[in-house]
């Protein structure tokens, strides 16, 4: 209950929607009721007396009834379903706003299916549960009273006969509500399992066919599809076992009810009509009460999507925003003190006493292994993570103390992997600055060496990339994400291994353009060619989190530590290969 | 609440994604029948069983009426024989366990028979994508598969498993409750069946109205959830360039559209009760007023009357499950036309009928005046002729679009050249089995597909039958050994695709040892640009030549350092061998290669 509760907000702006559709709900009930008991006084008082006074009065009646009844199921329906829609509206925005605000540490340890899965599975149900769940509970258990209440009024016995029979039917759908249950999650599970081993099959369709291993893929997936078959049978079984043997207690119901109400009638205690209409209010009973499992389950379903859904709304942003003002520009001189960063409480430091001071107009070049903690530098100074220890400061004022936004639209990012949206060039390119014009954004695709391949495209700057940037190389994606970070004119650049794909003459023209962009600017270059990052004014070597060497290209070669053992592995091919020529030209 | 957002956001247009448009086919026997071909196998089975237990269950049902209303109100009751009620009470009884009895047997086999039918359905057409060629894939994004062969086969299972079923039972159903009707009453039975019409209207037009409605529900929900999905695969960018803000303005137009969308749907679902209800009302009416009328004159007596009453509620099930059915079949004409698309596709490369089976081979490759054409305008390769030796290692050098894939894609048989020949041995490509072939040559990808399962599960990839002992071997002679003792659980460790377990390195160390594994005598490379750290680098290298020794090697290169090691550099531009020789005569010519070499060590400050 306490889900619920917390999740009231969302629902209670619309009580309204909820309340009429119950009051529709009510209304045809207790019309439905109104059917038989039609037919009960048709025969009684019509018929039998052959009386056919009261017949047009019936007919018109009925009629008028089966209207309102119309009419409430129509609202009772429309509304309910309003309800759970104008809920989940709001739900969804709400988780939206927050998705797009928690920190990167929270989508480190989130799974992107599990997050989606309460995003659509569990949003829906808790839809489904306020449209839906919610007022067929009370309609069940409404139109099960009134019909017995019905029944019992004309012959108490009768009443107790069908009543009779609804332990056996509470245990059966008991019973199978316990095993079904668990046998759709198989079902379900099966079916991820199989389309799991589909999407990957022909994911990986190039890497199969490079093995040529159709055969083998086809027997791996008759694995999946037979198991899916078995579970589905399985199921299907249960089904078997059950559903006949709750409709046979309804027409146990039908047979009792015709052998003791036969009885009845011809002891003159109830009359032709009554047993007549017993026939069908039977169904009323019994009808509903198969589905009363069903509905109960729905509402734990229904709980248990509300908790996860609870799970993000509640979680912590971690990263709290400044109460300044936004407004203020970064001019870009960055100054680490003493920095020491850890992503996860109690394991190692990614990094360890940093230190380092940019000011703008520098190039800062940051090299080492896998894993060193060069892309932690840079996400630091955007406070996408907080240091556990030590100072960064921009302008010689502590990060946390600029507004977010601020602080993110002067530095511009080209993360490493260069991820672009499916969306247009143009709208890519343009999407840390919605409002550039044409020419901007031109010429930010020329500083990036990424506007004659983007006129190739068949509908140039138009052309939408689908899923991922599918269509582009890496390459090119690499370039498009270049020219989306020079296009906020940022005052601090950060390429995290930006032009790994791209050949060396377009990257050495990259670097060119940028030394004019760039100029008065800082600039964070993150390689692993040294070719990239020679040109740098400071060059940073990194090892486990730790500046294991500082200074300039030509410093760092004579050092005789970790850079130049990086230098002699890349360059020894230049020896190779040049050396006779060199020595020829010398 | 919807136009007001609309107005105010300029973001409105910022993401695109693919919608599907939603048509209807209309009925088409031809595919119908095609369709039915699947049911075939178990015409003589399961179907026939499912049939006769249907058939039981359908006359229960149909008979109780009769004697309940006719039989028990008509005259025993009357009668006041309390034997006889007993004996008409016993008899139902019977009936009733006849008819649990069929309804067990029934659900079984129907979904025995829905189950295998399309078991077999899609196994066919995964195993027929399987045989598929490049450029089938080439062409389609991996999505657009998948949901062929998931949902689009799928959504054919309801008409498999009850559908056909169903179908004859509600026929059976409706004709035997008119037949009854008509031999209790010709008149009543006239004046209550004008309903069946108007539930037939309901049941096909509105019905059909409302599922265009819902269908346009699910393309903007796949809308939302496709945006959801990339809004936070993104979301390091939105918050690198704080547009947070931006995106759920667009966010706020994706939900109001979908909240639009579904308002109008459930208001028009709404609707189709109360219609089901009024005609049934209308039924009743009908039933009550000429009903009365005729017992005034003495045609129909009260036990017929109540037999109509409890009839009149039965017509609505059949002719609700009939309309639903033809919907269901209309939906099923675009998924089985899409299926029967992928099932008509002929792979492009096809073996001869008596093509020679090709066994141990030494990996001698002869292209002779080969000519190839991806589409007519234009030409991947003018006619080349080259000869790779057993043994030799080849670099291809060339910008993008020179033709280095497409030599390797014809060596493979990927595709068939349009003119000339290629030669394996002596043996023309086309006149050898596929799999013979394809067997004795491994590619190495750039990108190589991580399957998720253990990282032994994905080594032994290349070779399904090889032992722990083997597929170890094979890790320790690439040099992956080291690194895959490192993770937690060693050979046993669980990887995926999208997992970030695996370094782009250590990724193309497995690939290697998968090649490995498989033991081909010709290997083609192509050589990743990925950023990988000079230490990792400098263990590629290596194991790169680990890999490739003794064996006739295929490079598409991209480092220098293989480039000089090879036996054999072919510079390729726009489909032409430019030159070719070994690294030392190639830079004595002072040609393209030397151009290309100078250029890649030129000093940039």
């Amino acid at each position: 209950m306490d889900v619920f509760k917390k999740l009231q907000q969302y629902y209670w702006p619309y009580k309204r929607y909820f309340i009429l559709s119950l009051i529709g709900m009510f209304i045809v009930t207790l019309v439905t009721v109104v059917y038989p008991i039609a037919i009960q006084q048709t025969i009684d008082n019509v018929m039998t007396p052959a009386d056919f006074t009261l017949l047009p009065y019936i007919i018109i009646g009925f009629i008028l009834l089966m209207i309102i009844k119309s009419v409430a199921i129509y609202y009772q329906q429309y509304l309910g379903d309003l309800f759970g829609i104008s809920s989940v509206y709001l739900v969804r925005d709400d988780l939206y706003k927050k998705l797009q605000r928690l920190s990167f540490k929270y989508y480190d340890n989130a799974k992107t299916g599990d997050l989606m899965s309460r995003l659509t599975a569990d949003v829906e149900g808790f839809r489904f549960f306020l449209s839906f769940g919610c007022a067929e509970l009370l309609r069940i258990l409404s139109l099960v009273i009134v019909s017995l209440g019905v029944m019992f009024y004309w012959s108490i016995p009768m009443g107790l006969v069908t009543m009779s029979a609804m332990p056996f039917l509470a245990v059966s759908v008991y019973m199978f509500d316990k095993r079904v249950h668990p046998a759709f999650r198989g079902i379900r599970k099966s079916f991820g399992r199989m389309n799991t081993r589909v999407q990957e099959n022909i994911s990986g369709m190039s890497t199969v066919k490079s093995l040529s291993r159709e055969d083998f893929e086809i027997s791996r997936y008759e694995d999946k599809g037979e198991n899916y078959r078995d579970h589905y049978l399985k199921t299907a079984g249960i089904w078997a076992k059950y559903f006949p043997f709750m409709e046979a207690v309804g027409n146990f119901c039908v047979v009792a009810l015709l052998a003791f109400g036969g009885y009845l009638v011809m002891q003159g205690q109830l009359t032709v009509g009554e047993l007549s209409a017993s026939f069908i209010l039977v169904w009323y009973i019994v009808g509903p009460l198969m589905n009363f499992g069903f509905v109960v389950n729905m509402f734990s379903q229904a709980k248990a999507s509300g908790e996860r859904l609870l799970e993000i709304l509640e979680s912590d942003l971690e990263i709290e925003d400044s109460k300044r003002p936004e407004g203020e520009e970064i001019k870009g001189h960055i100054t680490f003190k003493d920095v020491t960063l850890t992503y996860v409480e109690d394991d190692d430091e990614a990094l360890k006493n940093v230190s380092f001071d940019a000011p703008p107009g520098k190039i800062i070049g940051l090299i080492g292994a896998t894993g060193s903690g060069k892309t932690s530098i840079t996400q630091l100074m955007t406070r996408f993570y907080e240091p556990e220890a030590g100072e960064v400061l921009i302008d010689g004022r502590s990060v946390s103390d600029f507004s977010l936004k601020d602080l993110r639209k002067d530095i511009g990012f080209v993360l490493q992997e260069p991820f672009l949206f499916s969306t247009t060039i143009k709208e890519n390119i343009s999407y840390g600055n919605p409002e550039a014009t044409q020419e901007e954004i031109v010429q930010a695709a020329k500083y990036a060496q990424a506007h004659e391949f983007i006129l190739e495209m068949p509908e140039g700057y138009d052309t939408v990339l689908g899923e991922r940037g599918m269509g582009l190389s890496g390459g090119q994606k690499q370039r498009i994400s270049i020219a989306r970070a020079l296009l906020i004119n940022p005052n601090v650049l950060i390429l995290d291994d930006a032009t790994s794909a791209v050949d060396m003459q377009t990257e050495f023209r990259i670097q060119e353009a940028l030394k004019e962009v760039m100029d008065q600017k800082t600039t964070f270059i993150i390689a692993h060619r040294i070719s990239s990052l020679k040109h740098a004014d400071e060059i940073i070597v990194l090892d486990e989190g730790e500046v294991v060497e500082r200074g300039k290209h030509e410093e760092l070669i004579n050092n005789e530590g970790t850079y130049k053992r990086i230098y002699d592995i890349q360059y020894q091919d230049r020896e190779a290969i040049l050396g006779k020529e060199v020595k020829q030209h010398v | 609440m919807a136009t007001e957002a609309k107005k105010k956001s300029p973001h409105l247009k910022r993401f695109h994604y693919t919608q599907d448009v939603a048509v209807d086919k209309p009925f088409n026997w031809k595919q119908m029948v095609r369709l039915m071909t699947f049911v075939k196998p178990y015409a003589k089975t399961l179907l026939p069983i499912a049939v006769i237990a249907m058939l039981i269950s359908t006359a229960v049902r149909l008979i109780v009426p009769v004697l309940v209303g006719t039989y028990a109100i008509g005259s025993v009751i009357p009668s006041e024989d309390i034997n006889w009620l007993i004996q008409l009470i016993v008899g139902i009884i019977i009936l009733y366990i006849l008819s649990y009895i069929g309804n067990v047997v029934r659900i079984k086999y129907v979904n025995l028979l829905g189950q295998n039918v399309i078991y077999d359905l899609r196994k066919k057409l995964f195993a027929h994508v399987q045989r598929l060629s490049n450029r089938f894939f080439d062409k389609r994004s991996a999505g657009s598969i998948i949901v062929r062969i998931m949902n689009d086969i799928n959504s054919l299972q309801e008409i498999f498993t009850n559908g056909i079923i169903n179908l004859l039972m509600d026929v059976v159903m409706l004709v035997s409750i008119i037949g009854i009707l008509l031999y209790l009453s010709p008149p009543l039975a006239l004046a209550v069946m004008i309903i069946i019409p108007i539930m037939f209207y309901i049941s096909t037009k509105l019905r059909k109205n409302i599922r265009r409605s819902w269908q346009d529900v699910r393309i903007q929900q796949s809308r939302l959830n496709s945006h959801l999905n990339e809004s936070m695969q993104g979301i390091r960018i939105t918050q690198s360039f704080a547009q947070e803000t931006e995106n759920t303005e667009y966010f706020n137009g994706v939900n109001t559209d979908n909240y639009d969308s579904w308002k109008t749907a459930t208001r028009k679902s709404a609707m189709f009760r109360p219609f089901v209800e009024m005609s049934n009302a209308f039924g009743t009416a009908i039933l009550l007023g000429v009903g009365a009328l005729l017992i005034i004159n003495g045609t129909v007596t009260v036990a017929t009357f109540v037999t109509f009453a409890l009839f009149i509620g039965m017509f609505w099930e059949p002719i609700s499950r009939l309309g639903q059915m033809y919907n269901q079949l209309l939906m099923a004409m675009s998924a089985s036309e899409r299926i029967f698309e992928f099932l008509d596709e002929e792979p492009n490369v096809k073996e001869k009928e008596n093509a020679i089976e090709l066994k141990d081979i030494e990996g001698h490759i002869v292209f002779d005046q080969v000519e190839f054409a991806y589409d007519e305008k234009r030409k991947a390769l003018h006619e080349i002729s080259l000869e790779m030796k057993p043994g030799q290692s080849v670099a291809m050098v060339g910008h993008t679009g020179s033709g280095k894939t497409t030599i390797a894609n014809l060596i493979n048989r990927f595709y068939d050249p349009t003119k000339g020949s290629v030669k394996v041995d002596g043996y023309d490509l086309r006149d050898v089995r596929l799999d013979d072939l394809r067997q004795r040559i491994s590619v190495v990808l750039q990108d190589t597909f991580i399957f998720s399962g253990t990282i032994m599960e994905n080594i032994r990839f290349g070779r399904p039958d090889a032992s722990d002992e083997e597929v170890i071997e094979a890790a320790k002679v690439v040099g992956a050994d080291e690194f895959i003792q490192r993770l937690a659980e060693s050979y046993e460790t669980e990887v995926e695709e999208r997992g970030n377990i695996l370094s782009a390195g250590e990724r193309q160390l497995l690939s290697f040892a998968r090649a490995l594994l498989a033991n081909p005598r010709i290997i083609i490379l192509d050589e990743a640009t990925a950023s990988i750290d000079t230490e990792t680098e400098v263990k590629i290298q290596k194991a790169l030549k680990r890999l490739l020794k003794g064996r006739t090697s295929i490079i598409i290169a991209h480092r220098l350092s293989t480039i000089r090691d090879s036996d054999n550099i072919i510079v390729l531009e726009q489909g032409n061998i430019l030159e070719q020789g070994n690294h030392d005569e190639l830079m004595k010519q002072k040609g393209e290669y030397y151009e290309l070499v100078k250029s890649q060590f030129q000093e940039n400050a």
